[in-house]
């Protein structure tokens, strides 16, 4: 192997940036649209509406922000902790220009109006088709760099990005199996009908949540958290029990979604119990994390950038406690088609997925550019203080509503005619949009912080691609 | 059950099922080991310079915790149905276990919710409509009915929207006799007005004018007075010949300054070009005759004096 031989950087380069922008632009719709629901008359276009801005506010955030951040990390860490050079430049070129083209086009048709109505799968025939062919030659990297790596052992982190890879490219294309009717305008309908498509509509939702936004991130988690804290990770062992735990129950988590629905009886039984089983693999990921700290619990109190990642895990443990807890039917029945629902998962979006990769993008950016550190320090902290502060009052906000929705909801008289009318438990949630307005806000100031920082950090300075180390002898264990 | 169309379907998820329980309490239980004695190593392997991993026993409270979620759901597929086709030894069931058994907690809760709150109701259901709409314990359970299932179309305040009649101002498309009330509410109505669209925008604009004169709206006189004959011949059938309209069509008077749609002349223009399609859901099915009865009676009230 040639001394000469790097890294490549590049993509890295690219979609980390790119993390910041579709960062901000995807949390920038997210705070319209809660705008929206404090003050109704900001509808005043069809483009902008709530509901076609809705879907653009998910995708964006899942899918732009979120998927940019998994593939800066997984192509960074893959080539790392494997000691070679990725399998494909071209691969990769054609990975970051394909999804950029996926975005834009959602952040046009979205608008316009163009949706296959499934949630989080909203993109029609034709960009789905695009998504298929970007994430197949990202497996084909991501695997061939798997394939030729110097290293016996795969990094742990390797098996989550694996997992991620393999399961979305499965979950997309069983969920958006549609019909094509016609090319433009654009429009399909799905194979399934009834509440077999309500049932792997789901299917799909739950492990998007628990292979993108979790296997991924956790990936993401194992490499920088033990890093940034320059420490081994707590457990070999825990890591093999709860990664292959996760896996092998998160597949069947998706009826509790569907709680007293024309769902079969057994199968919402089978989703509430796995979702049960789940909570101790996931605390598994939670625990090998914050753990890997101890003896460097100092260092929190210095280093922002651990800051956010133990923080993220915290918000971690607590969502998908969370979680587990909602998918018992009884606390369903309070819970389900309330604010509560909507707290819940910010706790884990932005809790969780955008604090972890906020931290992983402040390591990443200064070493894509041959510095020790961000231009700013403080600015960092400033970001984190705002971020944290933004989504406690967010999830507050969304936990008391949605609690409020339904205890109204199920209120009844002495005759047994409802308490309240619907409009009277919008009306009393009224406060509660506002106070989620302002979390918003913050975190989106957060996001604008942080583009300041990486705009300071790489003005000026050149792009730089790390040599490719030769591993270090394992010992015997 | 009817839930799987075949046998072979039901062992299927109960192989996956216990397949995928069994893993969790496998993978567990060979990883569960005794904390050594003397400091925690690595286990030896590095990647990236200075990634490695110690290899610290499972913490026990949390084997406990998995533990304990693995036994739960054991326990919870026994008890309720989730095992494939197996029933569950409670024998519980959402609606029904089998076709036709009404015996599902669904029916549970209406027979128990009819038990407890039918009387409250039946008590007024043999009274006559003008009665209890003068009741004001009556008044105030239909005002709460009213708002849980009529509200969304007709307002809060029952002054309605367009398309969706107003229930204050004494203007009836159907008529305002309590029975007929009742049955609006009891069996729904269909309000069709066909299109008029062949008549030709000219025309239509003609007739958009007679009909706003015949209420006294400002019109073009000289279209107003070549609508009249198209009226006659097109509209009277339904709306009759001075426009007063027909309760047994639901066509609505159109001297009555009441509009369901708009009065403007390209809004009656819209109305005669495309026609109208209206529906009032029937609600018998949905609530018992006894409540229909409480909201016919609070309606009644509504516009007959009674606010």
């Amino acid at each position: 192997m040639s001394t000469q031989a790097t890294y490549n950087y590049k993509v890295v380069r690219q979609f980390s940036v790119m993390t910041v922008i579709w960062g901000i632009v995807g949390m920038l719709v997210g705070v319209i649209i809660a705008a929206q629901l404090v003050w109704p008359e900001l509808n005043f276009v069809e483009w902008l509406s709530y509901g076609r801005l809705r879907p653009l506010h998910t995708n964006a955030v899942i899918f732009a922000f979120g998927g940019s951040a998994l593939f800066a990390t997984s192509y960074y860490v893959v080539q790392r902790t494997c000691h070679v050079r990725l399998f494909s430049d071209a691969l990769a070129a054609f990975t970051f220009w394909g999804w950029q083209v996926v975005i834009v086009l959602a952040a046009i048709t979205l608008p316009l109006g163009y949706t296959a109505a499934k949630e989080y799968a909203e993109l029609e025939w034709p960009i789905d088709i695009l998504i298929t062919l970007v994430w197949v030659a990202y497996a084909i990297n991501f695997f061939g760099t798997i394939a030729k790596r110097k290293t016996p052992h795969i990094y742990v982190a390797n098996w989550f990005f694996g997992a991620y890879i393999l399961t979305v490219a499965l979950l997309h294309l069983v969920n958006s199996a549609e019909i094509p009717v016609s090319f433009w305008p654009m429009k399909s309908y799905s194979a399934y009908a009834g509440v077999q498509d309500a049932m792997v509509q789901w299917w799909y939702g739950h492990n998007a949540v628990g292979f993108f936004l979790t296997a991924g991130f956790l990936g993401m988690m194992y490499y920088f958290v033990p890093k940034q804290a320059e420490r081994p990770v707590y457990s070999y062992r825990l890591s093999v029990v709860h990664f292959w735990a996760l896996i092998f129950t998160y597949m069947w988590a998706g009826p509790h979604h569907l709680h007293y629905t024309a769902l079969p009886d057994w199968t919402q039984s089978v989703g509430m119990i796995f979702s049960l089983i789940l909570l101790a693999p996931s605390w598994g990921g939670m625990i090998n994390g914050i753990m890997t700290l101890s003896g460097a619990w100092h260092k929190l109190r210095t280093d922002p950038i651990l800051k956010f990642l133990i923080t993220s895990l915290s918000f971690y443990g607590m969502s998908t406690f969370e979680g587990p807890m909602m998918s018992i039917k009884t606390v369903n029945a309070l819970s389900h088609y309330t604010d509560w629902t909507v707290g819940h998962v910010h706790s884990g979006a932005l809790g969780w997925v955008a604090m972890i990769s906020i931290g992983s993008i402040y390591y990443l950016i200064p070493r894509l550019f041959g510095q020790k550190e961000m231009f700013s320090t403080k600015l960092i902290t400033l970001h984190f203080w705002i971020a944290t502060l933004g989504v406690v009052l967010y999830i507050a906000a969304m936990w008391i509503a949605g609690v409020m929705q339904g205890l109204m909801w199920r209120a009844t008289n002495p005759d047994g005619t409802l308490t309240y009318s619907f409009v009277e438990s919008v009306k009393a949630t009224y406060p509660f949009y506002s106070i989620r307005l302002l979390g918003g806000v913050m975190f989106l100031a957060g996001m604008g912080i942080m583009l300041y920082n990486v705009l300071k950090t790489i003005a000026g300075r050149k792009a730089y691609d790390a040599p490719v180390l030769a591993p270090i002898a394992a010992q015997a264990a | 059950m009817s839930d799987f169309d075949s046998g072979f379907w039901s062992i299927y998820v109960q192989g996956l099922t216990a397949l995928s329980i069994l893993f969790c309490a496998y993978i567990l239980y060979a990883n569960t080991i005794k904390k050594e004695s003397g400091p925690v190593e690595t286990h030896g392997n590095v990647w990236d310079e200075d990634l490695a991993e110690y290899n610290n026993p499972l913490p026990s409270w949390w084997m406990w915790l998995f533990w304990i979620t693995i036994v739960f759901s054991v326990v919870y597929l026994a008890v309720y149905p989730g095992f494939g086709n197996n029933a569950g030894v409670f024998k519980w069931s959402s609606v029904e276990s089998a076709p036709g058994e009404k015996d599902g907690q669904y029916y549970k809760e209406m027979r128990a919710a009819d038990q407890k709150y039918g009387p409250i109701f039946e008590k007024y259901a043999k009274m006559d409509l003008k009665a209890v709409a003068a009741d004001p314990e009556a008044r105030a359970m239909g005002e709460r009915l009213f708002l849980t299932y009529c509200a969304q179309c007709h307002g809060s305040a029952a002054q309605g929207a367009k398309g969706f009649p107003n229930l204050t101002d004494s203007d009836w498309l159907y008529g305002g006799e309590p029975e007929v009330i009742k049955t609006t509410i009891t069996g729904g109505r269909n309000g069709v007005m066909p299109p008029f669209g062949h008549l030709g925008a000219d025309t239509i604009k003609d007739v958009a004018n007679y009909v706003r004169s015949l209420s006294g709206l400002a019109n073009d006189g000289l279209r107003a007075q070549r609508g009249k004959d198209v009226f006659a011949q097109n509209c009277a059938a339904c709306h009759g010949p001075e426009g007063k309209g027909m309760f047994a069509l639901g066509a609505p008077n159109l001297t009555d300054k009441v509009w369901l749609y708009g009065s403007s002349e390209a809004t009656i223009a819209e109305t005669v070009t495309g026609g109208r399609s209206n529906r009032m859901p029937a609600f018998e099915e949905f609530l018992g005759d006894a409540k229909v009865h409480l909201l016919s009676a609070y309606v009644l009230g509504l516009s007959s004096g009674a606010k």
